[in-house]
Order: C-alpha cells, then structure tokens, then sequence
C-alpha cells in the first residue's frame, strides 16, 4: 500500500512536469490554431481527471485541492521572481499582497451573494479611480521634477484616501439600484447566481489583483529607494501589519463579515479548474511577454548592475517599481483563486511564516527561471502535502509532522547540489528566449572596419 | 579649445567642485569640449579623473560646479535622463550585464527609444514586432561593426577581456550619444590589442561623428590618440594642451615621477 502510494506519488509529480512542459510546447507553436486547441486538450485532460464517473476519478478531491491551490500558488511565486529573482529585489511582501487579494475578492463575492453590492461598487470605483488619480499624481510630479520622496508619498496618500473616500459614497449611493436584482442569501436574485454570478467573479479576481496593485505602488513608493536588503525587511513588516489588520478586521476595521481571527467563513467556491487555469495562462503570457521585450531587458539590467543600468539610460527607480506592482498584480490575482477555493480564509494561513513559501519554491525552481517556478509551485505541493503528509500518515498520527523536517533536508540538499536551483535559468518551449542569428544580408558597414576580428 | 574652435560647444564645465567629507576629490574642475573633439584626461592614480565622469554623468552631484551639456545644465537630472540626452560611457572596470546576452547587453541600450510601449510588449501588437525587429538588426549591425558577430547568444561574462571592452563600447555607442565618455579602455589589454582599440576609437570617432573624452593610463594610447589633453593631480588641473606641449611640461612629469626625477635620470 505504501510502496503503491509512493510509486503512484512520483508518477503524479512526473506526470505534472509533462503537463507543464506540454503547455509550454503548444504555446510556443506558430499557428494560433494549434495554440489555442493545444490550450484547449491541456484544460481538457485536466477537467476530465476531475469528472466523476460512477465512483471512478483519477484526481480525488486532495489532489484536485492541491491542483488549485498549485496554480494559486504559481501566481504568487512568478510574481516574486520578476521582483526577486528577475529585476533583484528581495521582496518578503508578497504573502501580504496576496492575503489582500484574497480578502479584497472573497468580500467582494461574499456580500454579493448576501444581496449587498457595496463590495463590488466600492472596490471597483475606488480601484479605477485610484488608478487614474495615481497616474495623474505621477505625471504631475514627473513635471515638477526634484519633489521628495515622502513628499510625492503624501501626495499619493492623499489621493488614494480622496479616492477611496469617493468609492465608498459612491457604494451608497449605487446600492440601492442593485438590491432588488440580488436577493438575499437563500434565496438568489437574477444577478446572483449563473453567469453573472461567474462574471462577477472574473471581475472580483481582477479588481483583487489591481488593488494589491495600487497598494504596492504606495508601498513602493517610499520602500523601494531602500537597499535590496532593507527592502526585504520593510515588506516583510508589510507583510506583518496586513496580517494583524486580518486577524483585527471586525474590530479595528469596519468589515464585520471577515471576522477577524475566527477566519471568514462561507465564500462562495467559484474557483474552478476553468478560472484557475486560465489565470494561471494569463499570469504566465502577461510575464513572458513583459520579460522578452525592452521593458523585460531594462528590468534584468537593474539586477545585473544597477550603475550600468543608469549609464545606460534606464530609469531604476521607474522599472524597480513596476515589476514590484506587476508582480503584486500577480500575488493579488493568486489570492483571489485562493480564497474561492478554499471558500474559507483564516488569517492564520496569511502569516508571514507561510509567506516565505513563496521564497523557497522561486529559489527552489530557480531564480530567474519562470519555468522553474511553475514547475517548483507545482512540484513543492505535491511532494510536501501530497506525497510526504500521506505518505507519513500512515505511520503514525503525529507522523506528518515529519515532514517539516524531511523537506527543510530536501531544500539543503538540493542548494549543496544544485544552488541555482533546480532548473537554473533554463526555459522550455514558450518561455525560451528567441535565439536571433545573424542575417545574411550584407553588412555595408563591416568593409571599412579596422581589423578588429576577436 | 585650441582646436575645431569654429564648432559649437557640446560640454562646458566650470568650477567642478566635489567633496567627499573633508576629502576634495575634484575642486574647481574647467573644461570646454567641442563637437567632434577627441580629448583625453590624464592624471596619476587618485587625481579624481573617473569622480569627474560621475559628475558629468550624474551618478554624483557635484558640490558646487556647473555643467552644461549641449546647452542646458545637467543640475537637478537623474542620470538616466543625462544619458538620454546624448551622454554614454563605459566604465574603469568592464560593467556588463554578466548574465544577460552579448545582444541583449546592446539591445537595452535602445530600451530609451525602443518605439513600443508595455502595452505593446505585453499585447504582442504588430508595432512592438516591426520595432522590436529594427532594433534587433541595429544592434547586430553594432555588433558587426566590433568584429562580434556569431557571439551574440553568448552570455556577456563568458566573452574574454578584449570582447568584453569592445561590447562595452558597442553598447555605449548603440544608446546613441553626442558625447562618449571611455573610462581607462586600453586597461588590461595586450600591446596588440591597444593598436587595434586605437584604430577603433578614430573609427567610432569618425564614422558616428562623436565627440570623445577619454581617461587613460597608457601614454601611448594618449599621445596617440587625443588632440588635446587635460592633466589632473589631487583633483585640480595642472596642465592643459596638445601632446608635445604635455610630454614637456615639468608639472605633469613631477606629478607622474615625482620631484627631482628628471635630474635622477
């Protein structure tokens, strides 16, 4: 039985590793047809592993659990590595921007489906005013030039608080107009339950990403003129006060439905494999394609040499802050799919103990390698949960427990062998860099070159 | 200043001054560069020659001092606004971007003046393809120009010494500078690889129509080279003219060989 089990564990992990390579193969054949069917059979083999038939299912409900939370998981970790491991800043903040995204959606869809719309309205204008009132700010100072950076901080601050302010008039003053459409809880109005039910989730899961979003834009904005060591410490406290503002949110914050740290119960589980996948292929072209091109080279430039970079015409400053709201995005986005799942958020699993997860699957799969993290997030699960806790529980009750020990060894073991981690910087199929030959057009300029051959 | 006087003004230091603590790392720094000047810098270990090109490129803020590129003072910019408006160097010690391509180091140069936004990168529009492939050719064309096709898939750390100077320099070059500021370019290069650097700076010199400040040790890429020589010790000026007026000067020997040295030869 147990030998049954661990052969069956390994076929599973090494099975994911195909899968995963599979994908990234069909995304990176040229016609859209393939890449769209390849995408399509991909979501498919998956779906039909989770579809009951009779008593038969070849992913039971833990695997189908750790399936999800995999994905979620994939999105934090690829947004870490663009701050950490492709643009090199030491970020410990992301466990908090993806708590915020879990919360932020599962408030969002939790009142929805208790006939209260506020959620939806407030985040959504405050999210998209927010985000046009911090451009504004943003090209306003770029003309003024040479304003402090607590200054400019204020500034945002402040516009942040007018925006927020106004989204939550605005919740009042909307509300109404949805009640009648939602119903209440047992019994679902026409915008609460079906299609629209699904969009509003599609829209939860966005807003939730662009709102982490915005706050790592604030947060950035003052912390990341620190060194990259400094930074880590300062998002790690980030990452400390979001997780005590959870574990307070009925009493020193005004969300009563959260309660605090009881944890928040009865999130609708929207989450599919549809959603989780297709998110998952979002994250992943929205990064790929960020990476390969200008953008993506300024950003590794500032890993590599920061002083080269300015001499080099790269705003620093500028690109160390995007990636770090990119990859907020991302956490804020893997949150959401989180919360939806699991339908039941505890702030407990928001600690910033667990948020170094995300840190050890990046320097795991490899720093700088997005392939690496996929297969990392996937591979980490399923080894740590799926294969060791079973695996140790049939020894014992206490058994599992176990397993923080056998993996910390694992981790050693592998940075002794391999300290660039498990994939180093290699990329399959769609991930890869595009090799560029040398043409064989003529070169006019190379006749009247001196003899500079290497 | 002697030279090309009837060309315009590309740079015009005056009264640089730069203090690290007590320490005067350059005080009272003058200098005028004209267009399509080939000047050098000279100086013994520690005179504050490359804290002069931080200061122009901006990565320091000078103390007082003004400096005047292309007509508008550098004061108050960041330095990559400075080298978007025409400045780019190389630096002491080579500074790649180790872990990135030899490409892609010549490729970020472009990223100022890519032509695409990150909605483009990120929505793979036809604009970012077209521009993406411009830039791609330009840069290969810049590789080509420096004997350094066929390596452009190497990482740039596993290039040799020489190849590495050379992708520095293309990589300078490609961000499309008025003015090119090489810190110490012969430093670590063999007799043979000097006269070929040498060809290679009247070259760029000529064919992209820049104006050349340049820091160096060896004498003979010095006097081989430049028009016009500026000598610093212990941060202030000591000397300045052509070659022969500089190989004269008692000051600049006493500074390089000390006092009394010429009547101990």
């Amino acid at each position: 039985m147990e030998f049954g089990f661990l052969v069956g564990s390994i076929v599973k992990i090494l099975a994911l590793l195909a899968y995963i390579y599979g994908i990234l193969w069909v995304m990176a054949q040229p016609s859209r047809w393939v890449k769209a069917g390849g995408l399509i059979v991909a979501f498919g083999v998956v779906q039909l592993g989770l579809t009951k038939f009779g008593n038969f299912q070849i992913l039971n409900s833990f695997d189908s659990g750790l399936l999800f939370q995999a994905s979620a998981m994939t999105m934090v970790a690829l947004g870490l590595n663009l701050i950490y491991g492709f643009n090199g800043q030491f970020s410990l903040g992301q466990w908090g921007f993806y708590g915020i995204g879990a919360y932020t959606a599962a408030d969002i869809t939790y009142r929805w489906v208790n006939g209260d719309a506020r959620g939806l309205v407030v985040i959504a204008v405050g999210t998209i005013l927010g985000a046009v009132i911090l451009t504004g700010i943003n090209k306003l100072l770029n003309k003024i030039r040479g304003v402090p950076v607590m200054s400019a901080f204020t500034l945002y601050l402040i516009g942040s608080i007018a925006a927020g302010y106004v989204a939550v008039m605005a919740g009042k003053l909307l509300f109404p107009v949805f009640q009648p459409l939602l119903g209440t809880n047992l019994e679902p109005g026409i915008l609460a339950t079906g299609i629209p039910l699904q969009v509003v989730f599609f829209l939860a899961v966005i807003l939730a990403g662009v709102f982490a979003a915005e706050i790592s834009f604030l947060l950035g904005v003052p912390v990341l003129t620190l060194g990259s060591d400094y930074f880590g410490i300062a998002t790690l406290g980030f990452t400390i006060v979001v997780n005590v503002l959870m574990v307070n949110s009925d009493t020193i914050l005004p969300f009563p439905e959260m309660k605090g740290g009881r944890g928040m119960v009865g999130i609708p589980k929207l989450t599919t494999w549809f959603w989780a996948f297709f998110f998952m292929i979002v994250v992943i072209v929205i990064m790929r394609n960020i990476l390969r091109s200008s953008t993506g080279r300024a950003i590794m430039s500032v890993r590599e040499d920061e002083t080269a970079a300015k001499a080099m015409g790269i705003d620093i400053a500028g690109s160390k802050l995007m990636s770090f709201i990119i990859g907020s995005l991302f956490a804020g986005m893997g949150g959401a799919i989180y919360a939806h799942f699991i339908g039941f958020l505890s702030p407990g699993s928001f600690d910033f103990l667990v948020g170094f997860n995300p840190l050890i699957i990046v320097v795991f799969g490899g720093l700088g390698s997005m392939t690496g993290t996929i297969a990392a997030s996937f591979g980490w699960l399923f080894f740590l949960e799926g294969l060791l806790r079973v695996l140790l529980g049939q020894m014992g009750t206490e058994a599992p427990t176990w397993r923080y020990v056998l993996y910390p060894l694992t981790l050693l073991l592998l940075m002794l062998i391999r300290p660039q981690g498990l994939l180093g910087t290699v990329e399959w199929g769609f991930l890869k860099a595009k090799e560029v030959l040398v043409r064989q057009k003529p070169k006019p300029a190379s006749t009247d070159t001196p003899a500079v051959q290497a | 200043m002697e030279n090309n006087t009837s060309s315009p003004t590309i740079l015009k230091v005056e009264g640089l001054t730069k203090y690290f603590g007590g320490l005067g790392a350059v005080q009272n720094f003058e200098m005028v560069l004209k267009q399509g000047d080939l000047n050098g810098l000279i100086g013994p270990n520690g005179a504050g020659k490359t804290t002069v090109f931080n200061l122009i490129t901006g990565i320091y803020v000078p103390t007082r001092g003004l400096i005047e590129f292309d007509g508008t003072s550098t004061a108050g910019r960041e330095p990559f606004e400075i080298t978007r408006s025409g400045i780019a160097r190389t630096f002491q010690n080579i500074r790649l971007f180790s872990n990135l391509s030899v490409l892609d180091n010549v490729r970020i140069a472009y990223h100022p003046h890519a032509g695409y936004s990150l909605t483009d990168s990120v929505l793979r529009t036809k604009r970012f393809y077209v521009k993406e492939d411009e830039l791609t050719e330009q840069a290969l064309d810049f590789l080509a120009i420096f004997g350094l096709e066929g390596i452009q898939n190497e990482l740039a750390k596993n290039l040799p010494y020489g190849q590495q100077r050379r992708v520095e320099i293309a990589r300078a070059l490609a961000a499309n500078p008025k003015l090119l500021l090489l810190d110490e370019p012969a430093a670590g290069m063999n007799p043979k690889e000097i006269i070929e650097l040498m060809d290679l700076i009247h070259f760029i010199h000529d064919r992209f129509n820049l104006t050349i400040l340049l820091i160096e040790h060896q004498m003979r890429v010095v006097m081989g080279i430049c028009r016009y020589i500026t000598v610093m010790d212990f941060g202030q000026v000591i000397a300045r003219g052509n070659p022969k007026e500089i190989q004269a000067n008692q000051r600049v020997v006493e500074a390089y060989l000390g006092k009394g040295a010429g009547h101990a030869a």
